[in-house]
């Protein structure tokens, strides 16, 4: 497949998901909470796409984009949602909580880190070829284990790539009243080479994604990308307090499927959506007839 | 290994330490000042980093990231322990131990074992002062998916002494995490060999869900049946046993002393065996009282026993800061009197 359009549907996939599981939200299917990935599909299906089979993933609470471009089913991650046996974690993990294969995350921000960094030096120490790719945001830089482990993750010279997602903003609470001095800087204090890019084009991160990802491969050591980019989306399902003129501008500006949309002609669009749509209704459908828990 | 047979519980820990590194390579030690020639603030990891220095990591001084490190590296294969200096800083590992190591393997399905251990010592008695001389056990007993494992002075029958063999086996055969509560004043008991023991008779069970971890019922020798069941365990145990001893002569009272080297999950069958013959329960710990060890252990045997638990009662430390002035600190933690007072008041 024609890489403008594979990455295309990656996008479009992570959209119509979480568009679905937003609209279905209000029926009662789904338990509990859920934090969407819309407005930074590019950075999961950009920087996913150059991972091996053996590397690791380790999200935080807005992992639903990670998981569908690690290659994730999203019958399964539905299922999770509801609540089902037949979810990825049997529904005890719910939105946050998930683990495939080698992607695993987790709902409290700064022990991602932690345990993003310890996977990274038990790969290392047992000779493993295998990296991590270890996914924050801008939130996470409140809290103090963060530091410990970019301390560590320096000293062991951790095999890991730390991909920080700038979306400006924590819940309600904007960057630039919770995040003070420079977040590059961050990591280079620690001696942990970061790349700093504002984008939400795939193909600009993805191009990016390739040079740091094949460094700590090669270095068997860290690298930093700190990725501006801009959720689309409220914080979980209906907590936002930015203006509707922010809003807009946002997605004037920064909706990645748009963006990368544009690269592919009306023709091939369509096609995506119809495939895309179809599949993701079938795994919803699928979920939904997934047997529930026996009680 | 050395044949040397050891003599204390620092020594016994310290040969756990050393098999179970020897025996594995993806067993990992982490923890601030573990390297040789200071090897660590108590000593317990001297000679292992000149030993296995591909396998004992010194750290800066990050409990919480240490500890979460040590979940990712289980999480792929590795046996990771964590020396936490003292006992004081487990309050700075909590998330980690709480939020994530023994989550991972329910909230993912069961399709992950995080064998992670983390040793402390607790205690006081040296004059440390107000951190660096509490027992905080009390916090993490009834964190689902911990095992909270205090070894006891015994010589016991392996080679390593029994509190060595304890670690060794935590480290390399437990599967989910563990906190491995050591204790200052422990480190330089002796390991009591059978000899040394001539005056009691011991009986060790292991409970069948236990892990491996041993529960030992202690009685004078060829004493009439016991009137009180005290439950004591690690350091306190100790001071418990002379304890029993001294009510023996000086009293004539006789006691069962109960001692679990599994603080959670609880499991407490031995001791409700004995509660049922002595329907009183004394329960001694060194770590303040309030919901404490003593607490829960009480409630249990009175859910299980219903009146045949008579009359219950608790030695523990005190509700304030640990003072670091000798006298104040005396005053502070519960001693060998302050069991022998209570055990009258209940008799």
């Amino acid at each position: 497949m024609n890489k403008n359009i594979f990455f295309y549907e990656q996008l479009y996939t992570i959209r119509r998901f979480e568009t679905m599981l937003l609209e279905k939200f209000s029926t009662g299917i789904f338990h509990g909470t859920t934090h969407t990935s819309i407005g930074q599909e590019a950075n999961a299906v950009g920087i996913l796409s150059h991972l091996a089979g053996h590397d690791l993933v380790v999200s935080n609470h807005r992992c639903h984009g990670h998981f569908l471009a690690y290659g994730g089913d999203p019958q399964a991650l539905f299922a999770e949602l509801m609540g089902k046996p037949t979810g990825v974690c049997g529904g005890v993990g719910g939105s946050q909580h998930i683990h495939w294969r080698n992607f695993y995350s987790s709902g409290v921000q700064g022990g991602t880190v932690a345990m993003a960094a310890g996977m990274a030096l038990a790969e290392k120490h047992s000779g493993s070829e295998a990296i991590v790719v270890d996914f924050m945001g801008d939130g996470t830089l409140g809290e103090g284990i963060v530091y410990e482990c970019l301390n560590l993750i320096s000293l062991w010279q951790a095999p890991i790539l730390l991909v920080l997602e700038n979306n400006h903003i924590a819940q309600t609470t904007p960057s630039q009243m919770a995040v003070a001095g420079d977040i590059t800087q961050r990591f280079t204090a620690f001696n942990i080479p970061a790349t700093r890019l504002d984008s939400s084009d795939v193909l600009e991160i993805s191009d990016t994604a390739e040079k740091l990802i094949h460094a700590v491969r090669a270095q068997r050591s860290p690298q930093a990308l700190i990725i501006d980019t801009a959720r689309l989306g409220t914080h979980s399902k209906g907590d936002d307090t930015r203006s509707t003129e922010e809003m807009d501008q946002l997605w004037q500006n920064r909706d990645p499927v748009t963006i990368h949309g544009a690269r592919l002609s009306a023709a091939d669009r369509d096609f995506v959506h119809e495939k895309v749509d179809a599949r993701i209704q079938t795994a919803f459908e699928g979920a939904l007839e997934g047997e529930g828990r026996s009680s | 290994m050395s044949a040397k047979m050891p003599e204390t519980v620092l020594e016994s820990l310290n040969l756990g330490l050393q098999k179970a590194l020897q025996e594995n390579r993806n067993v990992i030690l982490l923890g601030e000042d573990i390297l040789d020639p200071y090897g660590g603030s108590f000593k317990v990891t001297r000679g292992l980093s000149t030993r296995f220095p591909e396998q004992v990591w010194t750290t800066p001084i990050s409990e919480a990231g240490i500890t979460g490190i040590a979940g990712g590296m289980a999480l792929r294969g590795m046996r990771p322990v964590v020396e936490i200096m003292f006992g004081d800083f487990t309050t700075l590992i909590a998330d980690q131990v709480i939020n994530h190591l023994t989550k991972f393997s329910t909230m993912y399905r069961q399709q992950v074992n995080v064998p992670v251990v983390i040793r402390t010592p607790m205690g006081g008695r040296r004059g440390y002062g107000p951190t660096h001389s509490q027992s905080l056990e009390k916090f993490f007993l009834g964190v689902p998916g911990l095992s909270v494992i205090a070894p006891f002075n015994l010589l016991g029958d392996s080679p390593i002494g029994a509190p060595g063999e304890l670690l060794y086996k935590t480290i390399t055969k437990h599967n989910s995490p563990a906190l491995f509560i050591e204790n200052k004043t422990q480190y330089l008991l002796k390991l009591l060999s059978p000899a040394d023991m001539i005056d009691y008779e011991v009986i060790t069970v292991t409970p069948e869900d236990s892990f491996d971890c041993p529960f030992h019922k202690l009685s004078l020798r060829s004493s009439p049946p016991s009137q009180l069941s005290l439950a004591a365990y690690g350091y306190m145990a100790h001071l418990a046993m002379t304890a029993i001893k001294r009510l023996a002569y000086d009293y004539e009272i006789f006691c069962d002393l109960l001692v679990p080297t599994c603080l959670a999950p609880f499991h407490l069958a031995p001791l409700f065996k004995s509660v049922s013959q002595t329907g009183r329960l004394l329960t001694v710990e060194e770590g303040s009282q309030s919901l404490g060890w003593g607490a829960e252990v009480i409630t249990r045997t009175a859910e299980t026993l219903g009146d045949r638990l008579k009359i219950s009662g608790r030695v523990a430390a005190q509700g304030i800061v640990v003072p670091a002035a000798p006298d104040l600190e005396t005053e502070c933690l519960p001693d060998e009197e302050d069991v022998i007072r209570k055990v009258l008041e209940m008799v």
